[in-house]
């Protein structure tokens, strides 16, 4: 049986979600049906994509032929020390945010739009493995686009809980459409230039070619700017702020943590194993382009954070001035560099996907949504209030957090480029996330309950949110502080293998 | 296991001074204040076989740390330590006070671990906590002693952090070893300077002392006692260690000999007399390391055994009367050897020793360093120690008991000093005989010196020599009481040193700080303004409503994605041009 999962689990997390959307979406409104379906799901394919990451540790990098056609002319899932963190990091927080599902979607989603949303749920699952696993070109587009699609129905969901979720959703799916269309015109370019869609061919080729022609350096433009886009680099993050705050809890936390997260892998995998810092093009483009706007945005974004009135909003804004790091990490072009973003990457996956989820918990039994309304939560919900704050830490960066470990580590790859500006805006970026997360934690933690959340005596009720929903929320938590104390060891080791496999040379 | 004998005895005596602090019940604590000092000096006697030991060594962050270290230097101050914790801890036993008790162990073991450590780091550990664990023992003292507190406790930490910068220099320049040793001035340049002065702080240097006379007479009356024992004994041990034979400390020492002979001859408060003979006592010493010939260093390890012991004596005897009449002032005591009877016997036994009589303690060891300053040819700081020995006599040998016990009767009828501070006392002046006793006696001292020496003090031209000098200072005293030319003993505030930071210092500070308000206010006014338009300015572009932030419609991000792409063509295109 592990021995079946193992020549075709790279397959299996892709094609299980894939087919089991089809069939949660027909299933009877009983109540907790198709939640437990998916949920099921979830964990085989959490599962599986741990046999995979285990099986890519003990053999290396391996290639799985689809129908047993071989590439270039097949389809074919390329699993190496790069995607299979992710696959894994992708699965487990769908297990994690579905877990959380049941009662958040009971309060958020109309019963009758239940199933469907299960349906798209596990259809985003798909396309994101997908997307991360696949060695095709115009594969990746076509898993982007299935976990495109099902995100914009899964966050025009939140509906029944906020109208503007309908315009945020539209708003997304017109930029993110002009963000696929960007890539897949980007693909379209590269296989003009190489007439080849499978991207180890295509690597092959354009390094023969020395950087290729003109037709590259232009698919190389839209493929970074449609990766842009959709992996929310400033200044293209206008969709992201939106689609968080007013899509469900469940929909914002898995996105949150995987969405963004999968364009950004898309981007390490283009960057640098397709195109290669040795091309002049890609080298300037990076060094100056990528870093400037990362730079750029982490503080600009963390500032649009700093003033937001909205909790999800200000979470929102932070992920674009966390994206900002992972890019920096990028920019720098060196094994380090990417140690660092990469790192980032799991951490504020973890990190954020657990504030998420708080906030969600809060709205959950006080309908809170703006910071204000915050007030003595440590009092009425002190494991969510506990849950968040660890989280919040981690976010900053303080010590024995895994925040920590990832900007210790991105402030010494700078160093070692001698990039001590980045180093400061490393620090200034994370005063400001003291600054945001601070303004939250103050207001839950100093200011009085409100007096609706008094009982008759006169003393704070506890109304703490549901097992069901604290159980994630405390286990990212407790996962934070565990690779900020222990992170060292295992994470960093998986981190420096993808750093080795997408940067053999070492970098500049 | 770790051996128990590998740790710092001093520790033990610290970790009873914590055990002190968390204890309700008085009778325990005083018996960890006598028992903790004998420990140590068991442990010492233990760990130590007349060789260098080295102990205790771990390393932090790449430092090799030896935190114990007792060769035959470092096991005088050992021993001393532990002899004055007991005899203070004994002079303290009436005194029901939690504070001193546990302030007193904890800054007896950090004197004790301090000398007993091989590294600058460890030396500048329980350098900073003796300065820590004895303000406590100042602020003993009352209300009025609270400021006099804050000004000795940043003088010690000033002190401190002026040796871990020059240990820090030192260590640099040595390539990372950081055992403390000779250091010298030579060849270290700015950081031999730096440690020199840190330990000038603590030693009472000339215009580095006035912590000493500001502090010591504040402190409470058993708190005083207790901290004459070990700060500036403390800094000699270091200088001894770090700048023996240094040329310079020859001059520093000899001014330090003559200063305070002037201001104790004036000052009214006989604890504050007696901070200024510590002072000049202290001078002794460091002209003794100056020289640096193995008699000297004999001379200023003697001295020191001995100087802790009379010197305390003195205080306590003072601290008696203190204890029993309410004041220590000159002009309203006197004539109390009628009711003290015992505690004048043994003032005079102290004030005979510190005056070096023969047959009492310093006679032999100050004769040792005036010797080596003979023999070193030194003539002038020779004349100058021997004008100080003079002194000396005058104002601790003569005023301290005559004001206090004869002179002119103040009236006072008191009953003798309490059992306790009389037995303290009297091991205090037992030691001072014996340790200078001709037949025999001395070679104990000997025996503790780290050369061999067969100095003889007695003979025949030595004993006139320093008789004549000690009579002709009597009889200066009795010449000018005569006359009324001795300045009579009045209600007033000598000016030292300390006027420079106590008055001067203070007045700039405050009208510094006045003006500062003044402009503080203006300024306030102004960076007000600026930071709330900024903060406004941020605020409307980046708030929800602000422009940077509101929802923007699909158009234009759409646009500043073609933008974008438009940019990153162009960067590529130049690139690969």
């Amino acid at each position: 049986m592990s021995s079946w999962f193992i020549s075709h689990g790279a397959a299996f997390i892709v094609i299980l979600p894939l087919l089991m959307a089809v069939i949660t979406a027909l299933l009877p409104a009983v109540r907790r049906l198709a939640w437990f379906t998916a949920l099921i799901v979830a964990v085989l394919v959490a599962l599986v994509a741990f046999i995979v990451l285990q099986t890519q540790i003990d053999v290396g990098a391996f290639i799985y032929r689809m129908g047993g056609w071989e590439p270039p002319h097949g389809i074919s899932l390329a699993i190496d020390a790069v995607n299979a963190p992710i696959a894994l990091l992708i699965a487990a927080m769908a297990v994690f945010t579905l877990i959380y599902a049941e009662p958040a979607v009971d309060s958020e989603v109309q019963r009758k739009k239940r199933a469907p949303f299960y349906a798209a749920f596990l259809l985003a699952v798909a396309g994101l493995i997908g997307m991360v696993v696949t060695g095709d070109a115009f594969n990746v587009f076509v898993f982007l686009e299935v976990s495109s699609i099902s995100t914009y129905t899964l966050v025009a969901m939140g509906a029944n809980r906020d109208r503007r979720a309908l315009s945020a959703a539209f708003n997304y799916l017109i930029l993110g459409s002009i963000g696929a269309t960007f890539f897949v015109i980007g693909i379209g370019f590269l296989y003009a230039e190489t007439g080849t869609l499978n991207m180890a061919d295509m690597q092959g080729i354009l390094a023969n070619l020395d950087g290729g022609s003109r037709a590259a350096q232009v698919g190389f433009g839209f493929v970074l700017v449609g990766l842009g886009l959709k992996l929310a680099m400033f200044p293209l993050h206008t969709w992201l702020p939106g689609a968080y705050a007013y899509s469900p809890t469940v929909v914002t936390a898995f996105l949150a943590s995987t969405a963004t997260k999968a364009a950004l892998y898309l981007l390490y995998r283009f960057m640098f194993t397709v195109f290669d810092p040795s091309f002049d093009y890609v080298a300037v483009t990076l060094t100056y382009v990528v870093t400037g706007l990362a730079v750029i945005g982490m503080i600009f974004a963390s500032l649009q954070a700093l003033f937001q009135t909205d909790a999800r909003r200000t979470l929102a804004y932070s992920s674009v001035a966390q994206v900002g790091y992972m890019l920096l990490g990028i920019g720098l072009i060196s094994t380090l560099g990417l140690v660092g973003s990469y790192l980032h990457l799991i951490n504020h996956a973890v990190v954020k996907g657990g504030l998420f989820l708080s906030l969600g918990a809060m709205w959950y039994r006080f309908g809170i949504t703006r910071i204000s309304d915050m007030a003595g939560l440590a009092k009425t919900m002190p494991i969510t209030t506990a849950a968040f704050t660890v989280l919040a830490f981690s976010l900053i960066g303080v010590p024995f957090t895994a925040g920590f470990v990832s900007k210790v580590a991105l402030a010494e790859a700078a160093l070692e480029r001698g990039w001590y500006w980045a180093v400061a805006v490393i620090m200034i970026a994370s005063i400001l996330a003291l600054l945001y997360m601070g303004r939250m934690m103050m207001v839950a933690y100093f200011s009085p309950p409100p007096a609706s959340a008094m009982g008759e005596d006169g003393r704070v009720v506890r109304r703490e949110a549901p097992l069901l929903m604290l159980l994630p929320m405390v286990g990212l938590a407790v996962t934070s502080v565990l690779i900020g104390v222990r992170g060292n060891v295992y994470l960093a080791e998986v981190s420096e293998n993808a750093a080795r496999v997408l940067l053999p040379g070492g970098g500049l | 296991m770790i051996d128990l004998l590998q740790i710092n005895p001093g520790l033990w005596v610290i970790l009873a001074g914590v055990i002190a602090a968390l204890m309700p019940v008085g009778p325990v604590r005083k018996a960890l204040a006598i028992g903790a000092p004998i420990l140590a000096a068991f442990l010492i006697f233990t760990i130590y076989d007349s060789t260098e030991v080295l102990a205790g060594q771990f390393s932090v962050l790449g430092v090799e740390l030896t935190t114990l270290r007792i060769d035959n230097l470092s096991v005088v101050w050992g021993y001393l330590f532990c002899l004055a914790g007991f005899i203070n801890a004994v002079y303290a036993l009436h005194e029901d006070s939690w504070i001193t008790d546990s302030s007193a162990l904890v800054y007896t073991g950090a004197a004790i671990a301090g000398v007993l450590s091989g590294d600058w780091l460890s030396l500048f550990l329980f350098w900073e906590l003796t300065a820590i664990s004895s303000v406590f023992l100042v602020w003993q003292g009352g209300a009025h002693a609270y400021a006099a507190g804050i000004r000795y406790l940043v003088i010690q930490v000033l002190s401190g952090v002026l040796l871990l910068a020059g240990a820090v220099m030192f260590a640099g320049a040595n390539g990372g070893d950081w055992t403390f040793g000779y250091v010298g001035l030579e060849t270290t340049g700015a950081a031999g300077w730096v440690l020199l002065i840190a330990m000038g702080i603590k030693a009472g240097f000339p215009m580095l002392h006035m912590w000493m006379q500001d502090a010591y007479p504040k402190a409470s009356i058993t708190g005083t006692v207790i901290l004459a024992s070990f700060t500036t004994k403390f800094a000699i041990y270091a200088l001894a260690r770090a700048f023996p034979g240094t040329d310079i400390l020859i001059w520093i020492g000899c001014i330090m000999t003559c200063f305070p002979v002037f201001f104790a001859v004036i000052e009214n408060d006989l604890r504050r007399v007696l901070a200024y003979s510590l002072n000049n006592q202290l001078g002794f010493m460091v002209a003794g390391i100056g020289i640096g010939s193995t008699m000297a260093m004999n001379g200023v390890v003697g001295q020191v055994f001995v100087h802790v012991i009379f010197k305390g004596l003195l205080f306590m005897s003072i601290g008696a009367v203190m204890y029993r009449v309410g004041t220590a002032k000159a002009s309203e005591l006197g004539g109390l050897f009628r009711s003290m009877p015992y505690t004048t016997v043994l003032c005079l036994i102290g004030a005979g020793s510190i005056a070096a009589f023969p047959l009492l303690a310093a006679f032999v060891t100050k004769a040792m360093i005036l010797q080596a300053a003979i023999d070193a040819k030194l003539w002038i700081p020779f004349t100058m120690m021997l004008f100080a020995s003079a002194g000396v006599m005058e104002h601790s040998g003569i005023k301290v008991p005559h004001f206090t016990f004869f002179a002119h009767d103040s009236g006072r009828r008191v009953k003798e000093a309490p059992w306790n501070m009389l037995a303290a006392m009297s091991i205090a002046a037992v030691l001072c005989i014996v340790l200078a006793w001709p037949w025999g006696g001395y070679d104990i001292l000997y025996s503790l010196m780290p050369y061999e020496t067969d100095y003889k003090p007695y003979t025949w031209d030595h004993v006139v020599f320093q008789l004549q000098l000690l009579f002709a200072a009597i009889f200066a005293f009795n010449v000018l009481k005569r006359f009324k030319l001795y300045p009579a003993e009045r209600r007033a505030e000598v000016v030292d040193a300390d006027v420079l930071y106590r008055r001067v210092g203070k007045n700039m500070a405050v009208w510094t700080d006045a003006m500062w308000t003044r402009l503080g206010a203006r300024l306030k006014r102004g960076r007000d303004r600026a930071t709330a338009s900024v903060g406004r300015k941020l605020s409307q572009a980046f708030s929800p409503a602000g422009r940077m932030s509101e929802a923007a419609p699909s158009g234009l991000p759409a646009i500043l994605t073609a933008g974008l792409l438009a940019v990153v063509l162009v960067v590529a295109y130049i690139a690969a041009a």
